[in-house]
């Protein structure tokens, strides 16, 4: 009998838990199988009958997809800088014995540990007076630039670990520094190229801050503060807010499903490499 | 790039100098000029009473700090992020471990849990948000009718509208969106740790609480340390759950020093001010960032600098 509970109470407690985590999720999805006077007379159980409306409407509309479209511009756009920028600094990090390399690499780190929400009032003033207000750049240079902390301390790491006859080999075969960089350095680190990037795509696609202060255009919007927007325009028609939520996590989602070893590495690298 | 005929170390020390710069450039001016400099931007307006247009002429000193400290809002806002510090790490942290120990264990299914703790750390705050401010609205929400259903009547209602049960509410969703993060974190930490450890202990007779305490806490020592670093970082600079959720209310009781940061600087137009608590909230940070450093991950990180080729001086 005791041996019955032990085996049975780890599940016990991670299907109670499962539960609390999924519910809010699958309470969404089915919400926006819902019409919102549907949902307010049968808020918990499953539709009755399926209405589609909500989903497809958003679906239709071109603002959903002009969001989705901005979003992954600003999310690529900041990705390609971040990690083009970082794997020239990390390589010099990582195999160049140069002078002021602990003090510059003291300053990148310590990146790691400013808020944010710390800089971005000024921030904003000096796109203002750069003129990237409504301008992609305006939001991804920010980007890239708060994710090289997280991206130098993990490509660093990864560059320390490839083996230094393999860089006196090319030097023979007289590769320069780039050139070994370039060729040999890039394609043997792709898989934590691969890491970094779902990082900083994954940190870019839910940003809000930024964008939201940015982007005063519409046109411009990303996801996140098309999300926000458009429950304040439709705060009483619930079910369609619903939908929408849900269609905005299904990017997301699915790129999560896709890249996961990738995300988990690299949060766990990022945490233990100091 | 010109082939390189001069032989290899001493010769070449200044010239490797400048290609380990010419390599660190991009970063650093990207860096320089939007992490920097704004932060010392933001220190240079805060002296001033400035709404935010033209170049600040009304120089008042330190009297937005002194106005700050004054100010019960962000006085609160301090009290608040204290509160929600103390809370993860009373709950939301022992209960990512406790869901870490229980997944690392043989178990039907762990694959899937893993996932699904894991996926709202994917999801952004504002898409979190706006589907719990739908959960926990009062009356009509999922929460209310839960708690209906099962008898417990009255018990909500509150939630996000209610002064005494704003800063709990937030701290759920909190758990619900980030507990699956640090839960990763100490499942890394917990895979690396080797069998035979565990092994030898059960041999010498050691029961679970024995072998978690013994072997498991101090060999997950180092993740449990910046975990509880990122948690509080995260806590100084809350800001989109809250916008999204109360927009700091009801009557700023759920109001983080972001937020109120956020209000006066591009609501009220006092940037001047606004510029202030953005430097008493970077200095928040530093300062607890250098003594965490020092004192507590600083055996951790012992072995992490001092181990690089060549020595930088």
């Amino acid at each position: 009998m005791r041996r019955i509970v032990r085996a049975l109470s780890p599940h016990a407690v991670l299907v109670t838990v499962g539960a609390v985590m999924a519910v809010p999720l699958l309470y969404a999805v089915l919400s926006g199988f819902k019409s919102t006077d549907q949902l307010s007379r049968n808020p918990v159980g499953l539709p009755a009958p399926w209405v589609t409306e909500n989903y497809t409407g958003v679906l239709g509309s071109a603002g959903f997809w002009r969001l989705v479209g901005n979003s992954t511009l600003v999310a690529v756009g900041s990705t390609v800088v971040v990690v083009a920028v970082s794997a020239l600094a990390a390589f010099a990090f990582a195999r160049f014995a140069f002078r002021g390399r602990e003090l510059l690499f003291t300053l990148f780190t310590m990146g790691l540990m400013f808020p944010f929400a710390v800089a971005v009032l000024p921030l904003f003033l000096l796109l203002r007076s750069m003129g990237l207000l409504d301008n992609p750049l305006g939001v991804i240079l920010p980007q890239a630039a708060f994710g090289l902390p997280v991206t130098i301390v993990i490509l660093r790491g990864f560059f320390r670990e490839i083996p230094g006859e393999l860089e006196e080999a090319a030097t023979l075969d007289g590769c320069g520094p780039f050139g070994f960089f370039w060729r040999i350095l890039l394609p043997m680190a792709r898989p934590a190229l691969g890491t970094v990037s779902v990082l900083a795509v994954v940190g870019s696609w839910n940003n809000f801050f930024l964008p939201l202060l940015v982007f005063n255009d519409p046109s411009w919007w990303t996801l996140p503060v098309g999300v926000q927007q458009f429950q304040g325009q439709y705060a009483a028609d619930t079910a369609r807010v619903c939908a929408y939520l849900v269609l905005a996590m299904v990017p997301a989602l699915a790129f999560y499903s896709l890249a996961e070893r990738q995300l988990v590495g690299g949060i766990t690298a990022g945490a233990t490499k100091g | 790039m010109t082939p390189s005929t001069a032989g290899p170390r001493p010769a070449a020390r200044p010239r490797l100098w400048l290609t380990a710069f010419s390599f660190q450039l991009p970063a650093l001016l990207l860096f320089g000029l939007l992490v920097l400099l704004p932060i010392l931007y933001a220190l240079y307006t805060s002296a001033f009473r400035w709404g935010g247009f033209g170049a600040p002429t009304d120089y008042t000193g330190a009297d937005n700090f002194l106005r700050l400290f004054q100010d019960p809002v962000f006085l609160g806002d301090l009290w608040r992020c204290l509160v929600l510090v103390v809370l993860s790490l009373a709950f939301q942290l022992p209960f990512a471990l406790a869901m870490a120990v229980l997944l690392n264990q043989r178990l039907r299914g762990r694959a899937v849990y893993r996932m699904l703790f894991f996926a709202p750390y994917v999801l952004s705050e504002v898409v979190t948000g706006v589907l719990f401010t739908m959960i926990f609205a009062p009356g009509e929400g999922l929460a209310d009718h839960v708690l209906d259903a099962v008898g417990l009547t009255g018990l909500g209602g509150g939630w996000f509208s209610d002064r005494s049960t704003v800063l709990g509410t937030l701290f759920l969703v909190m758990t619900w969106k980030y507990f699956g993060f640090h839960m990763m974190l100490y499942l890394a930490a917990l895979q690396s740790v080797p069998r035979e450890l565990t092994e030898a202990a059960i041999v010498d007779g050691a029961g679970p609480w024995q072998r978690f305490r013994g072997i498991t806490l101090p060999l997950l020592g180092p993740t449990l340390r910046i975990s509880v670093f990122l948690s509080v970082i995260g806590a100084i600079q809350l800001f989109d759950l809250v916008w999204v959720t109360t927009a700091g209310g009801p009557v700023h009781s759920s109001e983080t020093m972001a937020v109120t940061m956020f209000q006066y600087g591009f609501k009220r137009y006092q940037v001047g001010y606004a510029s202030a608590i953005s430097v008493v909230m970077f200095a928040i940070s530093l300062v607890f960032a250098v003594a965490y450093q020092r004192f507590v991950l600083r055996r951790d990180l012992a072995g992490a600098t001092t181990t690089m080729r060549g020595g930088g001086r």
